[in-house]
């Protein structure tokens, strides 16, 4: 029988399929895991509802626990219990790393847009917070494109939710 | 069909229909950044359908993608606002800033609900509609003296109304600054509907039972 923990160490192996330098666990979508003889339930809390990997990320939850030899039983939660601050420190820094600047802490209210255009933002490049908003939206639901004033590049920003 | 499965589907096809609407943009918006963001709101919006519809499937006992595509422009419960046919700058962002003004308030309804399904689904469409309502602020708040910005939301507004249901018109009212008065109400379609259903559900209809 397969252990709680060999689950989570071998979910940890699965990249997220758009942003693949972090992982599902690092990215905070799995919000449980319980063992029950050769079945494995998995609570996946996914991230953007509009976000066209989901299917994807469910599937390779599934294939993943199957190769563990149990049966995979994942379960979609649908409510608020994902947001950004559910991605953990490593996988703030492995986003980083690969160009991409971690989302800001939730504040107590829904983001605004002067928060937006505050100066908390740095470049996940040259680390400059000289950085300015070009666009809410961006390539997929959960990224605003901002702009570095100090090494002139555009870069892609996490938003808060 | 029970009184939940109805109410989803009036939120779903409503989503499902602006998100459609809303992508029309794609490839032709005035800018490149309007462009990026229609399509990153119409993908979200319809995300939210999909989310919707799946509980309604287990209500119904059918599938997301059933619900849809599969019925008749008769049987979508969407309000008459997301079906217009607006491919005009000042009229489609009077639609996005009357709509995520209308949503919001339903959606303050829904995250109250005693169904906690639908209110952890409604918290969840919340935080996510937070960067919708930031871009029709800030375009209404750019039109605002706009002579043709302004006659787009009165000629819209009765439409906008009839997102909702009565006893919460009076807040978006007071929201938007306008009198409420007879509302565009749900369930008689304008005839955009049907031209629009033709072309979304063109390629489901071609196999009937692929899968895609």
């Amino acid at each position: 029988m397969v252990t709680a923990e060999a689950v989570w160490a071998a979910l940890d192996e699965i990249p997220d399929p758009e942003i693949p330098v972090i992982s599902l666990v690092d990215l905070g979508v799995i919000r449980d895991v319980t063992v029950d003889g050769d079945r494995v339930r998995v609570e996946f809390t996914p991230t953007f509802l509009g976000c066209p990997a989901l299917e994807v990320m469910k599937r390779a939850l599934e294939d993943k626990i199957t190769s563990l030899g149990a049966e995979p039983e994942v379960r979609v939660i649908q409510d608020d219990s994902w947001s950004t601050d559910r991605i953990t420190v490593a996988g703030r820094e492995k986003l980083r790393e690969a160009g991409f600047a971690p989302p800001a802490p939730r504040s107590a209210g829904p983001t605004t847009l002067v928060q937006l255009q505050s100066k908390a933002f740095r470049c996940p490049y040259c680390g400059s917070t000289e950085t300015r908003l070009e666009n809410i939206f961006g390539p997929t639901p959960c990224r605003s494109i901002r702009w570095c004033e100090s090494c002139r590049q555009p870069f892609e920003q996490f938003k808060t939710i | 069909m029970n009184a939940r499965a109805q109410q989803l589907l009036s939120l779903a096809d409503d989503e499902l229909i602006l998100g459609w609407r809303d992508s029309e943009w794609t490839g032709i918006a005035p800018t490149l950044e309007e462009d990026v963001a229609f399509s990153s709101i119409a993908q979200n919006e319809i995300g939210h359908a999909r989310a919707l519809y799946e509980l309604a499937a287990q209500e119904l006992g059918t599938n997301a993608d059933a619900l849809a595509f599969d019925r008749a422009p008769d049987e979508y419960r969407c309000a008459p606002l997301v079906e217009l046919h607006l491919l005009e700058w000042a009229h489609t962002i009077a639609r996005r800033y009357l709509y995520e003004e209308a949503d919001r308030v339903r959606i303050a309804a829904l995250m109250r609900s005693d169904d906690a399904e639908l209110a952890g689904l409604a918290a969840k469409i919340d935080r996510e509609e937070t960067y919708h309502r930031l871009h029709a602020e800030l375009w209404a708040a750019r039109l605002r003296d706009e002579p043709r910005f302004r006659s787009a939301v009165e000629e819209l507004w009765p439409y906008a109304l009839g997102v909702l249901d009565p006893e919460l018109r009076d807040e978006l009212a007071r929201r938007v600054g306008l009198e409420v008065v007879p509302a565009k109400e749900r369930g008689k379609h304008t005839p955009a509907l049907a031209e629009l259903w033709d072309e979304m559900t063109e390629v489901r209809r071609s196999i009937p039972g692929a899968q895609w």
